[in-house]
């Protein structure tokens, strides 16, 4: 019973997702254990040189410093099991309420500018391939190699300068708005950031349509189909692009790395306090605790889309399904 | 596996590589990158020699913001400096942090692949376990972190983006050793008594050098991303050394009154890539052993 259990190809692939977030753990913990300080010298800076060592001692044992590194370790574990982030002096709040005003902004900028990213690249992409080294192909090509190449935070300075000289359209000058507080205005700032990171997402999913398309073009069962009558856009939608959806659906889950890091730079151009922009504010203003807490939260989210994904290929892709 | 049957057919010694720049050459976008790269290379050459025009951090106040002329091509910044001498000496600071960053992760990650995917046992079960925690932080957020921990200069800026790729190029070539260790000829090399590590260097290694020399240019393009990027939110090469991520993120607010201060940096950081991208693109095909023999 229990080793059927442990076949199941979706259990196997929860458990190891499980086993990587722990090895992310470690990760993070020693990557801030290498920094030099620690929270005394961060609490106090230049000021902790004039502690008496006494004075050291305790607060050393007030931030369970004096434990062994492995006791520090499962301790801070513990602490994330029970939703203790840390706190930000800074901002004067706690990680986790930091992370849940800033995650929902990330994850509206990651679906726009994913949905927008499919709705550029797999036209684009069926388009290039309807007829391979046509103008048309090169002109997909083209804008292809130019969101490879075209770097997001160099895309979004100019855009943002043209569009606020030229038309004085400048939504993001203001304070961020929230969707549920002002959605009109909210929509406006989410637009460029969006077509920003949408734009560098397209390219990846614009060559991998175009790929898989003339990959399977080429198949017995498509001339078949067309033999049988099937018409040119059916054939085109449900017998091409059904069979290309596999390709896409795992391009565009492994692109939500690619837009979790991209947020990072586009959220700061746009100022959208977003998590990219958390991460980002706690490593300029040394607060370790707030980025080593809210790159464990994006690391968790990865690897939760890849698990997603994987087991949305499944659905689709019945060959894997009966593996 | 097309490329190991069809190997002894071809001609011995440099034949098959000279077949192989002539495919590159005879493709549209190889020959378009390697002239991209060539023209960026020399430009990097002249300011790693001192051969610019100017002192690329040398201030000259009373002659700031200059449009283009003859003697400031792409004009000056706020400083006074000479944009296009700042420009050369940014690609050269690019050109060193990714090739830097990208060499050690081809050698770390070849090496690690390699041996994982050969040796498979527990050697393989750690190195695939590092490889998806490594996966599990989106790249430029695990160069950030990376960045911010260590002390900041041109070489720890390398590290991090290397170890950020590190994990690409086990992944890369892991996968072709696992099918090339069951192929006849390996399995004979080892049943003669060669110990396994020279099998593995000199007849599993030299099978899947063509797609590491493409993933090296892919990742290239990407670390002179990676770089650009961290520059531009300040947590990469410090100033005032010239890197084009920091000095497109200076120019923002100089667009309206000095557009060549952002114009020069951004045509030339995308030249850049797109001239990799496509040197990458044809480097696949002209090393494609199923494009072998095409006249």
């Amino acid at each position: 019973m229990l080793r059927r259990l442990f076949r199941n190809p979706v259990l196997r692939r929860i458990l190891a997702a499980l086993a990587t977030l722990l090895g992310v753990a470690v990760f993070v913990f020693i990557m801030l254990r290498a920094i030099p300080g620690n929270q005394i010298t961060a609490g106090l800076g230049t000021e902790a040189a004039a502690l008496t060592p006494a004075q050291q001692q305790a607060l050393e044992a007030y931030y369970g410093l004096d434990q062994p590194l492995f006791v520090q370790f499962f301790s801070w574990l513990g602490n994330i099991f029970t939703g203790n982030l840390g706190f930000s002096s800074r901002a004067q709040q706690s990680v986790a309420e930091l992370t849940a005003q800033s995650l929902p902004v990330t994850l509206e900028l990651a679906i726009f500018s994913i949905v927008l990213a499919l709705v550029i690249g797999i036209p684009l992409g069926m388009l290039s391939a309807s007829r391979p080294d046509s103008p048309r192909d090169a002109f997909g090509q083209v804008v292809g190699l130019a969101g490879l190449s075209i770097p997001a935070f160099l895309l979004a300075t100019t855009l943002l300068a043209w569009l606020a000289s030229s038309f004085g359209f400048n939504p993001n000058g203001q304070g961020y708005a929230y969707f549920f507080d002002n959605p009109w205005l909210n929509l406006q700032q989410m637009l460029l950031p969006s077509i920003v990171l949408g734009f560098g997402i397209a390219a990846p999913i614009m060559r991998t349509t175009r790929t898989a398309v003339l990959e399977i073009r080429s198949n017995d069962f498509i001339r078949t189909a067309r033999a049988k009558g099937v018409p040119p856009r059916r054939l085109q939608v449900k017998h091409v692009l059904g069979n290309a959806l596999v390709p896409i659906v795992t391009m565009t889950g492994l692109q939500f790395g690619y837009l979790l890091g991209g947020a990072v730079v586009v959220e700061q151009i746009f100022s959208l306090p977003g998590i990219g922009r958390q991460v980002l504010l706690g490593i300029q203003q040394k607060e370790y605790a707030l980025v080593q807490s809210t790159v464990l939260v994006i690391a968790l989210a990865f690897v939760l889309v890849n698990l997603l994904t994987d087991v949305l290929y499944r659905m689709i892709d019945p060959r894997v399904r009966a593996a | 596996m097309t490329d190991i049957t069809q190997s002894a057919a071809l001609a011995p010694g440099g034949g098959r590589t000279m077949e192989r720049v002539r495919l590159l050459l005879r493709s549209r976008s190889g020959l378009i990158g390697l002239i991209l790269i060539v023209v960026l290379g020399v430009l990097s050459l002249l300011s790693a020699f001192g051969l610019l025009p100017y002192d690329p951090i040398a201030q000259d106040p009373p002659s700031r913001l200059q449009p283009p002329s003859a003697a400031h091509w792409f004009g000056t910044d706020q400083f006074g400096r000479d944009v296009f001498s700042r420009v050369a000496a940014g690609v050269a600071n690019s050109a060193l942090i990714s090739l830097v960053a990208v060499a050690v992760a081809t050698v770390v990650g070849t090496l690690c692949g390699l041996v994982a995917g050969f040796y498979r046992g527990i050697s393989d079960g750690v190195i695939s376990g590092v490889t998806n925690v490594l996966f599990a932080f989106p790249p430029l957020l695990l160069a950030l972190s990376l960045a911010s921990v260590f002390e900041r200069n041109w070489f720890t800026i390398a590290v991090a983006i290397a170890i950020v790729y590190v994990p690409i190029f086990i992944r890369v070539t892991r996968g072709p050793v696992l099918s090339l260790r069951e192929i006849e000829y390996v399995k004979a090399a080892t049943s003669t008594g060669q110990s396994r590590a020279m099998v593995m260097f000199r007849h599993v290694l030299p099978n899947i050098t063509s797609i590491i020399i493409v993933q090296v240019t892919l990742s290239l393009s990407w670390a002179v991303l990676t770089e650009a990027s961290l520059s531009f939110l300040g947590l990469g090469t410090p100033p005032p050394a010239p890197s084009l991520g920091s000095m497109i993120f200076e120019a923002r607010t100089l667009i309206g009154i000095a557009p060549w201060t952002m114009f020069a940096p951004g045509v030339v950081v995308v030249l850049l890539v797109v001239g990799l991208n496509l040197l990458g693109d044809g480097l696949r095909d002209a090393l494609d052993p199923r494009n072998r023999g095409k006249k």
